[in-house]
């Protein structure tokens, strides 16, 4: 469906603040909005009424700022959401961290009272560009209709470029409802946004000559390469060299899991050849990474033999967490393309450490046949591995997985491949719960032609329940699978582990019957508890042409490991449950 | 650790609120502040002391440089600059004092801006430790109100000025239906 006015309106036109906003977003080529209508937006609705663009009602104002999150993580174009002032707008609140965190782009359109009532705690007033002053890369409060279509379109352009992030626009109704001559905007002018993509030539080929020297390199990848679409890139490069290559929660998919190179995800819940290698490495390359505490475990014991090369687009990243020998400040596709180029030039050094080279790798392989990530799987319970497995089966590395936060996140990521970047989406430096349902919704307006999973836990299931409603009301053919454990698992996990298995507020009674719960809704759902219909009962979730709900009862004392305990060193994990002392 | 750094700001609404929301994300103290327009009037110079670990420094300023309405951030902690502060100190005193305490301010360089019979006002510049001094010797003349502005400096290196150029928006409608 095209998102554009139907007739170009002529420069000069006189039109209302609602209408100019809308024309604006068309010329951004949005095509969806995620939203909730309310009182100071009701000027902005009216005119959404006849505008072909396309508004979604999601049920809750944090959906729709997670739905647009899933939109955007999906495609990689800015996505957009909508709210009233007030309650609208701090609603929007958490999912302006979660992208602030990950760095996806976004914009929140917000209403607000009439410039005249601000300040004055008029009905359904909040401050809103102050509360969201910390949790946006950038926002405005555009007091005058002159000054809307720029603001809109520096949003656009803030969010998008450079290191993505949410810019929000708070509109008071008074500038929805006035009109003006609409005269389209030609140019961006932000003297203070600089934005450095090319990369340091002198330091990419310093980059160049460290791979060559180091006899026992490491590839550490993150979101930013898929922020910059260097999947490719990534891919060249790995080979190019022939290093293993770890990817964070945020970069699965950056490199296909089933690439030779491949090692999986390092960190708290990483594996054991991950962590091991990213332990004894003596270069780690790290592209559109930020050294995050869940993965380097405790900072100074990390990759203590390593040099770094550390590629990112913001300069404030660089040796913000770990000291970078190569800082290299620019776009990681671009600055991949420079480093594969320099290589290609140098590839005669290729040989100079072969032998180590090889070694490193045979050592690499023994870490992985040492400790494997294996599901576990029994024949008397569902185990949630062996969940997150069947899902992997199904999937074959393609489908979109939509997940929310906690064990079942960890076991997703552990256990499932993905062979395209922006199939794995989840809310990764928040950790915001009740992400995965709404995010899988923008995800599937963004990817219809995809089987996309929502998985979540019984907890976070239980924070988005009213965006069944949403599912329901488009046909949204989105699998919810349910991880369902009766617990808070993450959390009763630490306090298994950590506060002498005092289980305090984490057990989830009274879930809610889900073929009940799905039929409320107009479509099917069912709970599955045995391991033999496991497997027949997710390939007809999948094999039903709309919303499915499957609730998977799993086994309800299972852990997360390998785990490096907080504060740990990550070479120090936990592989597994404390075995049991056989009585003398 | 005292830090001094030097922002050259768009003078917009928020502009203030976005760097010192900046520091206050961060638990970062402000020792002082201050703000005011430069010879474009679209840009504003502030001056900020914080209380921050060495360490922390450099994160700072390419923290600030990251800031939209932020157009150059620079730390002058240790570069050569020149960093003065105003005092207005108002000191009450007896009739027989008055001629020390002009004395005493002339010394420190301090001039009187307003003379009464309670006493007097004056105005001093300095560096921070010089100002303490002032403000303890007119102390021990007699009870004093002190309003200090805060550290302004200026850098003495000449630092190009660098600026994004503006985009081209292609924004064009597809003729599409």
């Amino acid at each position: 469906m095209s998102a554009t006015a139907p007739t170009a309106p002529k420069t000069g036109t006189l039109m209302s603040g609602a209408k100019m906003l809308l024309e604006c977003l068309a010329r951004e080529k949005v095509e969806v909005i995620f939203g909730y209508p309310g009182g100071v937006t009701l000027p902005l609705y009216d005119a959404i009424y006849d505008h072909p663009i396309k508004h979604i009602l999601v049920r809750h104002e944090e959906n729709a700022s997670f739905a647009a999150e899933g939109f955007a993580r999906a495609t990689g174009k800015v996505g957009v959401c909508c709210a009233t002032s007030g309650p609208g707008a701090t609603n929007l609140v958490t999912g302006l961290v979660d992208a602030m965190m990950d760095s996806i782009p976004i914009v929140a359109i917000t209403g607000q009272v009439s410039t005249k009532l601000i300040g004055s705690d008029a009905f359904q007033e909040a401050d809103t560009f102050g509360i969201t002053r910390s949790c946006t890369k950038h926002n405005f409060l555009v007091k005058k209709l002159a000054d809307l279509p720029q603001a809109v379109h520096e949003a656009f352009h803030i969010a998008a470029t450079g290191r993505p992030g949410p810019v929000l626009v708070d509109i008071p109704k008074d500038v929805f409802q006035a009109q003006a001559h609409y005269t389209p905007v030609s140019a961006i002018h932000l003297p203070g946004y600089k934005v450095y993509t090319e990369g340091h030539a002198g330091q990419i080929r310093r980059a160049a000559q460290l791979i060559w020297e180091s006899k026992r390199p490491m590839v550490y990848a993150g979101g930013g390469v898929l922020a910059a679409g260097a999947s490719a890139d990534l891919r060249e490069f790995v080979e190019r060299i022939d290093a293993p290559a770890v990817t964070t929660l945020m970069g699965l998919g950056a490199l296909p899991s089933n690439h030779p190179n491949f090692v999986s995800m390092p960190g708290m819940h990483g594996s054991y050849a991950a962590n091991m290698g990213m332990t004894e490495t003596d270069l780690i390359i790290a592209l559109g990474v930020r050294f995050d505490d869940r993965v380097t475990g405790r900072l100074s014991a990390f990759a203590p033999h390593a040099k770094v090369i550390h590629v990112d687009i913001d300069p404030a990243e660089i040796g913000k967490n770990r000291a970078a020998d190569v800082p290299i400040v620019g776009d990681v596709k671009k600055v991949l393309e420079k480093l594969n180029q320099a290589l290609a030039e140098t590839a005669d050094q290729k040989e100079r450490n072969r032998a180590a080279r090889s070694q490193w790798w045979a050592q690499i392989k023994a870490w992985q046949r040492e400790h494997p990530l294996e599901p576990e799987i029994s024949s008397e319970e569902i185990k949630p591995q062996h969940l997150v497995s069947e899902i992997d089966r199904l999937s074959g590395g393609e489908a979109i997985v939509c997940s929310d936060v906690g064990q079942h996140q960890m076991w997703g990521a552990q256990f499932i491949r993905f062979n395209h970047p922006r199939l794995w989406i989840n809310s990764g430096g928040l950790g915001a719960m009740g992400f995965g349902l709404p995010a899988a919704i923008g995800a599937q307006f963004a990817r219809p032609d995809k089987l996309v999973f929502a998985l979540c836990g019984d907890g976070g299931f239980q924070m988005s329940i009213p965006e069944l409603a949403t599912l329901a009301n488009h046909a949204l053919p989105i699998k919810v699978i349910v991880m369902n454990n009766g617990y808070l698992g993450m959390v009763r996990q630490w306090q298994e582990l950590f506060y002498n298995n005092r289980l305090c507020a984490v057990q989830l009674d009274s879930f809610p019957d889900p073929e009940k719960l799905a039929g409320a809704y107009g479509f099917k759902g069912r709970t599955v508890e045995s391991p033999r219909e496991l497997r027949g009962a997710l390939e007809a979730a999948v094999r039903e042409p709309g919303p499915y709900l499957l609730n998977v009862r799993v086994s309800p004392f299972e852990n997360v490991y390998p785990m490096v305990p907080a504060g740990g060193a990550i070479n120090e994990m936990v592989l597994g449950p404390p075995q049991p002392v056989e009585a003398a | 650790m005292l830090q001094l750094i030097s922002l050259l700001v768009e003078n917009k609404p928020g502009a203030l609120l976005r760097v010192t929301g900046l520091l206050s994300a961060r638990g970062y103290n402000i020792e002082s502040l201050t703000v005011a327009r430069t010879l474009d009037p679209e840009l504003s110079r502030m001056s900020i002391v914080v209380d921050i670990e060495p360490s922390q420094r450099g994160q700072l300023i390419k923290q600030m440089n990251k800031l939209i309405n932020v157009l150059q951030a620079s730390d002058l902690s240790e570069a050569p600059a020149v960093r003065r502060e105003l005092v207005l100190l108002r000191v009450r005193s007896n009739m027989q004092n008055r001629t020390a305490i002009l004395k005493e301010a002339e010394i420190f360089g301090a001039r009187a801006v307003d003379s009464s019979v309670e006493g007097f006002a004056l105005e001093a510049t300095g560096d921070p430790e010089k100002l303490d001094e002032f403000i303890d010797v007119m102390r021990s003349y007699g009870e004093i109100d002190v309003t200090r502005s805060g550290l302004v400096a200026v850098s003495l290196e000449s630092k190009k000025l660098k600026l994004a150029p503006p985009v081209k928006k292609d924004l064009e409608v597809e003729t599409t239906t």
